[in-house]
């Protein structure tokens, strides 16, 4: 009976969490906030629902370990597509360019000097 | 009670699939519809969890393990494509 | 001798304990297995990766990671209260630069992540040296009481446990 209670509890607290990063990701206005309402669903939305999963296989049958393997794939890779895209928002818009100035000597990574010389050519500026 | 928690839960993964639906048709910029993609992705990764919870069967599981896999290696895809006009330097 | 048998010690505890996860079995046949997987692999993706990441402080790591999970908890909480209840206009969200004082690429790395994965700020850059880290505030009061915040909670642990 308690354990029901909690799997339905992390069932409830998880879709909440999800519904809200997507809510958010739609009432937002600017790109750059918009990039953390994932992170909310990926890590408690999608966490939360992987522990009623758990709980849910030790009340009823032997027992499920896979989904801890899922969330900890989740939250190593949720930091790096974050990451990724944050990069390529400072890299292509220029509105939000009130960035902090960078220490002596050096610049943000991404604006460091171009590699490839696919970087400054136009052939991806129609993307945006 | 549970019935009725999975009921709830099936209904919000919906709603936040179909509301990161329209940020990925209407974004004002590739970057939006590339998150919004991602978003889609995890909470697609919930709704299989929670099917798996559901029908109380572990065959889902992998599923949702494959689906983690390919949306990172996708997304990450996308936004090095965005930032710098290829994928592999 | 060891040390071309064993390259990565904690890569070879890493891999049995994923493959026990994946196999779904804690028996001694998917233990077997998976030591067998995390001895060879390593040995032959040796070369990739010549240098060993030095963990100074192992055992921190499982405090570190409580503290992390909490403040997962708690970010949750305030970042979904922003997000239901406040007005776009009210949002303050700005960009604030981190200088650091861990050097190591682990470090910065495991920082990045702890600060994308806490909701309310992200990680977007870092400086061409690797001296600053530039984190985004969804909604900030002080930029500066983030920063000392960030500094004292996550980076004082990290460089115990890395450096």
């Amino acid at each position: 009976m308690i354990l029901d209670i909690l799997i339905a509890a992390a069932l409830v607290i998880g879709s909440v969490f999800t519904l809200v990063g997507s809510y958010g990701l739609v009432k937002l206005d600017r790109c750059m906030a918009r990039l953390h309402a994932p992170t909310k669903a990926s890590t408690l939305g999608v966490g939360a629902l992987l522990i009623a999963s758990v709980l849910h296989f030790f009340a009823t049958e032997d027992g499920s370990l896979h989904e801890i393997l899922i969330l900890a794939f989740l939250f190593v890779t949720a930091p790096l597509t974050a990451h990724f895209l944050a990069k390529s928002h400072i890299h292509w818009n220029t509105e939000e360019g009130r960035l902090p100035d960078p220490p002596e000597g050096e610049t943000w990574a991404v604006q460091a000097p171009a590699e490839s010389p696919l970087e400054d050519g136009d052939s991806t500026k129609r993307l945006i | 009670m549970i019935f009725y928690a999975l009921l709830f839960a099936y209904v919000c993964i919906a709603l936040s699939l179909l509301l990161a639906l329209w940020r990925l048709i209407k974004g004002p910029n590739t970057i939006d519809r590339v998150l919004a993609l991602d978003t889609m992705i995890i909470n697609g990764i919930g709704l299989i969890v929670i099917y798996g919870v559901s029908t109380g069967s572990k065959t889902y599981f992998e599923s949702a393990l494959i689906i983690a896999m390919l949306g990172f290696v996708s997304t990450v895809a996308y936004a090095r494509f965005i930032l710098r006009g290829n994928i592999i330097e | 001798m060891i040390r071309r048998l064993l390259p990565h010690p904690y890569l070879t505890a890493l891999l049995t304990a994923v493959w026990m996860v994946l196999h779904n079995s804690l028996s001694l046949g998917a233990f077997v297995v998976g030591l067998i997987l995390g001895l060879l692999i390593p040995v032959f993706t040796a070369a990739y990766w010549p240098k060993r990441p030095a963990l100074k402080k192992p055992l921190r790591i499982l405090e570190y990671v409580g503290i992390l999970l909490w403040d997962i908890l708690v970010a949750n909480m305030v970042v979904a209260a922003t997000i239901l209840f406040k007005s776009n206009a009210n949002i303050r969200s700005t960009w604030v630069a981190i200088p650091l004082d861990i050097r190591t690429p682990e470090a910065i790395t495991a920082l990045a992540s702890t600060i994308t994965l806490t909701p309310g700020t992200v990680s977007a850059d870092l400086s061409s040296e690797g001296s600053t880290l530039l984190v985004h505030c969804l909604d900030a009061e002080d930029p500066d009481e983030v920063r000392d915040q960030i500094k004292q909670r996550y980076e004082r642990r990290l460089k115990e446990i890395f450096e």
